[in-house]
């Protein structure tokens, strides 16, 4: 155990207190809210934290163009409407937006895919940060190589916008079964498979030694219904994050109450059956292969 | 006080409930497997039958109490009024609370104990901290992690302060129930689990 000593107390912006957060968060839902109103009605059905947006995924890929980071103006607006965490997103790679971000006093930032890229080499060195970064991934690679940028939380990428469930349970699976692979394996062969995949061998030996990602690891992009929060529970994630999967809904209150409830009781049916009742419709969504190649969004990130 | 006098106060089999609604129940279910206590996960007001003692863990305390079914609410109520001993860290320390202030008004918490705590007292997650926090509980200093963290603005005579910090109040203990404003969970100091275990369990 480290020394203690009093020149040791209140450090702030620590690895241990930006993984913490994301701790605090496991079990829950986290919801994108393009407005105050929303907010409120995520905080009303428990949500754990909000995403503050200028558009959920399924406009900005309706509309297309470069998205950027939210207005300030309205992400201040919606911290000051409710008490639970607030979470904005910058683009990939754009710093300076994540900057203002931390100026705000956002309680996460999400370095996402879903924005238009701002450099198509590097992501941001969140270690610079005092506030935590969560980071989306398609495979056991990429979450370690964001985890080594500095992200203290992981999500899968899934298919935002698309209410089809199918790529964040690709990801999540490809996740799972590339940590299941190294069960066993010995130094030797840990630093082989690091250099396949793309990821710190030492990141790697700890991911292998902990037999789970070493940061918490949400599921995101998809996720419509409770039916769909449960899958990804039962799948392994500690968490969901919904996004124009509740307020593109025809009952958005109803719905966000019901996916709360199916990631706390993911694995009882009988409960998952109540909660699913009467919803009214979810959203329409996108078959993935219906969308050309250059407009998915998962592939964003390096 | 002796550190290792401990667990066999507890009376019966040491079973310790772990509310596992949201937040990080898991890793307060592994500081009490690291005590050698059972820890088991509690969802649903039939799973309290099975255990001597309750922890409240880290979390959003909002979410918790609109997961909480009212049994379980009311069973909670009725075994602590019982003895059972009961610990919250942070959000389980607000719902542990009678009285909170910056929460939301519908906000109903457990009236566990008698304190009033302030939600987000030290402000948003970039003024989130570690510190080191001493206490007679822990025969002295050990490392607390505060985020997003709760502080006691008010408590009644009978509730006593375990520890303090920049003046302000952060751990408080009446009768055998325990309400700390950080997360002892996220260290590996597994001390204030194991004061916990010390507190008197009830006559059942």
């Amino acid at each position: 155990m480290e020394e203690l000593t009093p020149a040791l107390t209140d450090r702030r912006g620590t690895w241990k207190v930006k993984a913490g957060l994301a701790e605090m968060l496991k079990g829950g839902v986290i919801m994108d809210v393009v407005t105050s109103e929303q907010a409120k009605i995520a905080e009303d059905a428990g949500a754990v934290a909000v995403m503050a947006l200028e558009r959920v995924p399924a406009d900005i890929r309706r509309e297309g163009g470069v998205a950027r980071m939210s207005d300030p103006g309205l992400i201040a607006a919606i911290i000051d409407a409710v008490t639970i965490p607030v979470m904005a997103k910058c683009r990939i790679g754009h710093f300076v937006e994540a900057q203002i971000l931390e100026s705000l006093g956002v309680d996460y930032i999400d370095e996402s895919e879903v924005l238009t890229p701002a450099d198509d080499e590097h992501h941001i060195n969140k270690h610079a940060f005092k506030i935590p970064f969560v980071c989306g991934c398609r495979d056991l690679g990429e979450a370690l190589r964001r985890i080594a940028e500095g992200a203290a939380m992981i999500r899968t990428k899934g298919e935002a916008g698309t209410g089809n469930v199918v790529e964040a349970v690709r990801h999540m699976r490809a996740v799972t079964g590339a940590i299941r692979k190294l069960h066993g394996a010995g130094p030797e062969e840990i630093v082989m498979e690091a250099k396949r995949i793309g990821a710190p061998a030492d990141m790697l030996e700890e991911t292998a030694r902990l037999g789970r990602l070493p940061v918490v690891n949400f599921a995101a992009g998809g996720i419509a219904t409770p039916a769909d929060a449960a899958l990804m529970m039962q799948l392994g994630c500690d968490g969901i994050f919904v996004g124009s999967g509740i307020f593109k809904a025809e009952n958005p209150a109803a719905r966000a109450k019901a996916i709360v409830a199916a990631t706390t009781y993911f694995d009882r049916p009988d409960i998952l059956a109540d909660a699913s009742k009467s919803l009214g419709k979810a959203m329409q969504g996108l078959e993935i292969g219906a969308i050309p190649q250059e407009e998915l969004l998962a592939g964003r990130g390096w | 006080m002796a550190r290792d006098v401990p667990n066999e106060r507890l009376r019966g089999p040491r079973r310790v409930g772990v509310l596992a609604l949201q937040g990080d129940f898991r890793e307060h279910l592994a500081a009490l497997r690291a005590c050698e206590v059972e820890g088991v996960p509690i969802r649903l007001a039939s799973d309290l039958d099975a255990v001597d003692a309750l922890v409240l863990p880290g979390g959003e305390s909002t979410t918790m109490a609109r997961l909480m079914e009212p049994e379980l609410k009311a069973s909670i109520q009725h075994r602590s009024a019982a003895g059972m001993p009961v610990m919250g860290t942070c959000a389980g320390m607000i719902l542990m609370s009678r009285d909170i202030q910056g929460g939301r008004a519908d906000q109903e918490p457990l009236k566990l104990m008698d304190i009033g705590v302030r939600r987000n007292a030290y402000g948003r997650q970039i003024d989130s901290f570690e510190a080191v926090v001493e206490s007679p509980a822990i025969g002295g200093a050990g490392p607390a992690v505060f985020i997003r963290a709760p502080q006691v603005t008010e408590r009644a005579p009978d509730v006593q302060e375990l520890a303090s910090h920049a003046g302000q109040t952060v751990a408080v203990k009446q009768g055998n129930r325990l309400a700390l404003a950080f997360h002892p969970e996220l260290t590996a100091d597994r001390r204030w689990h194991q004061y916990f275990l010390t507190l008197d369990g009830e006559d059942r």
